[in-house]
């Protein structure tokens, strides 16, 4: 398949970039690592006039620790994400995602910023940074907005980025020494996306939990806070009856919709199964980086 | 701004420029263009793997990068990566295992094959089946394919 014809345009700076996206309004699309996109294109799912390169913007480049926060440029590659010393050791839930994430040679061009501006409903990242609570830093002609994870997030393949909006960077808290983490998913073939899958992060209170944030994706129309198994298990041991009470609260959290792996029974079985994992995980205190 | 773009690059060592259609994907501008026959189109959105190459020593799927996109790069194909000799001891490897299921994922599996090794000298069986799992395609079992690079990842360690 063949993608329809389109203008291409690589501005060498962000204000460049923000310039022709503001003045070529709708017809326009950014082209990231253009992993989605340009299968969306070869579909001819999207039909965009011109594609606005953004793949090699320096101010969209680099991970840097900014006092308590990580910040991670939205251009970054899933494949840098995953290497990348500061992420491991500030957001090790986000390096361990990575082998999550398609396969090699996709990790080597998709980004961190296309993933979260597509908010595919059964990626990673999103998942990964409403479970941390990062806030999504956009830029246009009229300056800086700062986009909280939970308000980014607005449905299926949408979010609140505007239209002359670009996502410029990614902050996260940077964990502290007795936070845990997890991330599980099910999928038919590795690499594939996820048929359900959940990303956690935890603090820990003596030897129990402290909060907790349980993400789902894969079994929404977004990635989905279950609110409901995060209060059965916060501020206490991670007991075999307090997680068995999360995974019935996930009744009320999730409402998954069917698609092409199964209907909502199965995904709601799976949601189980990757949250007791993880779960498994938190309990035993593993974590990949100090 | 414009539906033609001029790029120069570096295909296989050798420089090269050209005016590409902005929607040309790399796979086709080597084929079409350039003649370069051994990188293969398959499911050209990305699934299938067949089209793994390296953009700038980095594996990729030709399928999912714009030509247009890579003015300055440096890309290598199969082409490039068998006449250097590199990844002779894989070649070999996949024949003597008789490694080519159907073979037309042949090409891209070697690339993928390849930059396991050179980041994981020593890799386990699963670990192969991990990295070649982008380039699964639909005949058979792999596990010639496994076999053979098993065999060139020891024979590495053993030189």
């Amino acid at each position: 398949m063949k993608a329809p014809r389109f203008s291409y345009v690589r501005p060498a700076s962000l204000p460049e970039a923000l310039r022709l996206l503001a003045d070529s309004g709708p017809d326009a699309r950014l082209l990231a690592g253009g992993q989605s996109l340009l299968a969306a294109l070869a579909f001819r799912l999207s039909d965009p006039q011109l594609l606005i390169d953004i793949s090699r913007l320096p101010e969209l480049k680099g991970v840097a620790r900014v006092g308590d926060r990580l910040r991670i440029g939205a251009g970054t590659t899933h494949a840098a994400l995953g290497r990348d010393p500061l992420v491991a050791a500030a957001a090790p839930l986000l390096a361990e995602a990575v082998p999550h994430i398609a396969h090699p040679a996709i990790r080597n061009r998709g980004t961190i910023g296309g993933s979260l501006a597509y908010a595919d409903p059964a990626a990673e990242l999103p998942a990964c940074v409403l479970a941390l609570e990062a806030e999504l830093i956009a830029h246009s002609a009229a300056g800086e907005r700062r986009i909280r994870a939970a308000e980014f997030f607005t449905g299926l393949f949408s979010t609140a980025l505007r239209p002359e909006e670009i996502l410029v960077a990614i902050e996260v808290p940077a964990a502290a020494a007795g936070d845990r983490h997890a991330i599980v998913e099910v999928a038919r073939r590795s690499g594939d996306y996820a048929m359900a899958g959940v990303a956690v992060a935890a603090t820990t209170a003596g030897a129990g939990v402290g909060t907790l944030r349980p993400v789902f994706f894969a079994l929404g129309d977004g990635p989905v806070l279950a609110s409901g198994a995060a209060r059965a298990l916060e501020r206490g041991p991670l007991t075999a009856e307090r997680i068995a009470a999360a995974k019935a609260a996930l009744s009320a959290d999730l409402d998954p919709p069917g698609d092409l792996h199964g209907g909502p029974q199965m995904k709601r079985h799976l949601a189980g199964v990757v949250l007791e994992r993880a779960l498994a995980r938190i309990g035993s205190g593993e974590r990949r980086a100090a | 701004m414009s539906e033609h773009i001029d790029i120069t690059l570096t295909v296989n060592g050798e420089r090269v420029t050209a005016r590409v259609e902005a929607r040309r994907h790399l796979v086709d501008f080597l084929r079409l263009d350039l003649g370069l026959m051994g990188t293969h189109v398959g499911c050209e959105h990305g699934v299938c793997g067949a089209c793994t190459l390296r953009v700038d020593g980095e594996i990729v799927r030709g399928c999912l990068v714009l030509a247009a996109s890579l003015d300055g790069a440096t890309v290598q194909t199969i082409e490039g990566a068998s006449d250097t000799g590199e990844i002779r001891d894989l070649q070999d490897a996949f024949i003597a295992r008789n490694a080519a299921q159907c073979g037309f994922c042949t090409p891209g599996m070697l690339m993928a094959a390849a930059d396991l090794l050179a980041h994981t000298p020593s890799p386990s069986r699963e670990a192969i089946r991990e990295h070649l799992s982008g380039n699964y395609c639909r005949c058979t079992g792999y596990q010639a394919i496994v076999d053979a690079v098993e065999t060139a990842a020891r024979t590495r360690a053993k030189a």
